[in-house]
């Protein structure tokens, strides 16, 4: 023993986990629906992830392998320092494969390998309320979940019509989970929507600063919502990855120059390594490879 | 008119705490029929009309209303949902301030749609064409569809509000001093409008008003409230051509003259 304090193990004390593993077990029972849970203060601001890491911090042990991305990378400095600090509190083994992990925290993507029985999705919610921008009082929109009265989330996806054409709604796509709750998948695309509707994976999302746990148990539908004669698409692309030539992928637009060039690539940093590593290459990964 | 009524109102009092809001309240209305609450300021005609749209729970006495499928029910006892799904479809409330009673955020067309939604509507093009059918009934013209509720002026406003009231066919339609804040030719024009949709629709309606015009032309009945009480009620024209209670001829006899 050093003479140090040491943290427990990841982070939280265990009546926290217990609590929080309470309103999970809760959440899990009852598909979409927001379970209120008492919020700790993490050592990082809230928008870096605090209802995600909470929830990781109750389900991990130390035999898990965690992944953590934010918008689809590995990379970025909050997935590098959210697994570093997972790393450091309950010394875990950490991966970017998704294959490998046993729980992959996210913000903004699920990833493009399909996820298998016995991996955790964990999401970071910045809001968890579907219908906030609609109606401003908690009060209101909890008795609108509890009488199931959805109509308004149709007003939105109206407005969007009646606006651009289309439902412009790219990003926190409303969905019915289970054909009850509707629920807002935290900022991903649309496009990882239909990878939710009965997923192998458990996902569990919690949002730090609005204190909310929420769960799509595996194999549960998850239904964007649409209208009959507008139904829901998700986003097309045109090209594929430039690096690895993927295609039906999530791609990510960058900024190469000050003259109007980009490219697209994969937002999922790990999927396109994985296919460049198995000899697939894009329009620009053979210019790279000629130079 | 039909011959059974369509809502029984009996002994419906209620109190905030100790003060009186409104007390022994009896009347009965039937289909087609317009029922005029007036009185002065403070007499309880809006916490009776609150009372009776179920916004506020009564300390005693029921109101009895005859749902779509001809059974009774105190609206009282009606669970929350129940009570919830009546107010957005059979029912319609329009509110003093178009702000209270519209979503000032979404377009026209979403504000009429929204009822059509919550029921279950989910065609989009179908949505719309019932959206422009009916700003064409409250005369807006179809090109405002899109625009939000704040670029309109308070008698278009007042008019959606009543728009988006009438698109489920509600056969009871509450409305707290409709033509309240409204200049006097805006006036004129809004009670034509209802008056004429009423008639169209075979509606009944409970208007509040302490505007004694406004109840001659839009009500069949009316009732006149004071400190609470139903001192006066009977057919309009009887009421204002000859009124019997002391406090009823003050009324009517300070009424400006131009």
């Amino acid at each position: 023993m050093n003479a140090v304090a040491n943290y427990n193990f990841a982070y939280l004390d265990e009546q926290t986990k217990r609590m929080i593993r309470r309103a999970i077990l809760k959440a899990v029972a009852i598909p979409g629906y927001q379970v209120p849970f008492s919020s700790r203060e993490m050592p990082m601001p809230y928008g870096w992830g605090t209802g995600g890491v909470q929830v990781t911090a109750s389900i991990i042990g130390p035999d898990d392998v965690l992944k953590v991305i934010d918008q689809g990378a590995d990379d970025t400095t909050n997935a590098v320092s959210i697994r570093a600090f997972f790393a450091k509190v309950a010394q875990v083994q950490t991966t970017t494969h998704t294959a490998e992990a046993t729980i992959i925290q996210t913000r903004h993507r699920i990833p493009e390998r399909k996820l298998e029985a016995g991996q955790i999705l964990v999401y970071q919610v910045p809001i968890p309320e579907p219908l906030r921008f609609l109606e401003p009082r908690e009060t209101e929109t909890r008795k609108m979940h509890a009488l199931e009265e959805y109509g308004l989330m149709h007003v939105k996806l109206y407005e969007d019509i009646a606006r651009h054409g289309r439902i412009a709604t790219t990003y926190a796509y409303p969905v019915k989970v289970e054909g009850r709750y509707v629920m807002d998948p935290s900022p991903t695309p649309k496009f990882d929507n239909p990878k939710m509707h009965r997923s192998e994976a458990l996902q569990l999302f919690g949002a730090g600063r609005e204190h909310r746990i929420y769960a799509v148990p595996p194999h549960t539908d998850v239904v964007s919502l649409d209208f009959e004669d507008h139904p829901f698409t998700i986003q097309h692309f045109e090209q594929p990855c430039a690096l690895c030539g993927a295609e039906q992928v999530y791609l990510d637009e960058v900024i190469l120059d000050d003259r109007g060039g980009h490219m697209y690539v994969c937002s999922d940093t790990d999927h396109c390594e994985e296919r460049r590593e198995a000899g697939h290459v894009g329009v620009l990964g053979m210019q790279e490879a000629a130079e | 008119m039909s011959d059974e009524p369509l809502l029984r109102v009996k002994n419906l009092t209620k109190y905030y705490g100790s003060r009186l809001g409104c007390a022994d309240v009896n009347f009965e209305l039937y289909p087609g029929e317009v029922l005029a609450i007036v009185g002065e300021s403070g007499s309880g005609k809006t916490t009776l009309l609150n009372t009776l749209s179920a916004n506020l729970e009564p300390s005693s006495g029921e109101a009895l209303y005859r749902m779509r499928d001809e059974s009774w029910r105190n609206i009282y006892e009606l669970s929350e949902a129940e009570r919830r799904f009546l107010t957005r479809t059979d029912w319609g409330f329009v509110h003093q301030n178009p702000a209270d009673g519209l979503r000032m955020t979404v377009s026209a067309g979403a504000n009429v749609g929204e009822r059509l939604m919550a029921v279950g509507d989910r065609h989009y093009g179908k949505i719309r064409d019932t959206a422009l059918d009916w700003l064409g009934r409250v005369e807006i013209a179809a090109d405002r569809i899109d625009d939000q509720p704040r670029s309109f002026s308070g008698g278009m406003r007042q008019r959606l509000q009543i728009a988006r009231n009438l698109v489920t066919g509600p056969r009871l339609v509450f409305m707290d001093e409709p033509t309240g804040g409204l200049d006097v030719s805006v006036q004129a024009r809004l009670l034509d409008l209802l008056r004429q949709l009423v008639g169209e629709l075979g509606l009944s309606a409970i208007v509040v008003t302490h505007d004694l015009a406004v109840a001659r032309l839009l009500s069949h009945r009316m009732m006149v409230m004071k400190g609470g009480h139903v001192i006066e009620a009977g057919l309009t024209d009887r009421v204002l051509d000859d009124p019997r209670e002391p406090y009823t001829q003050l009324l009517v006899s300070s009424i400006l003259q131009v």
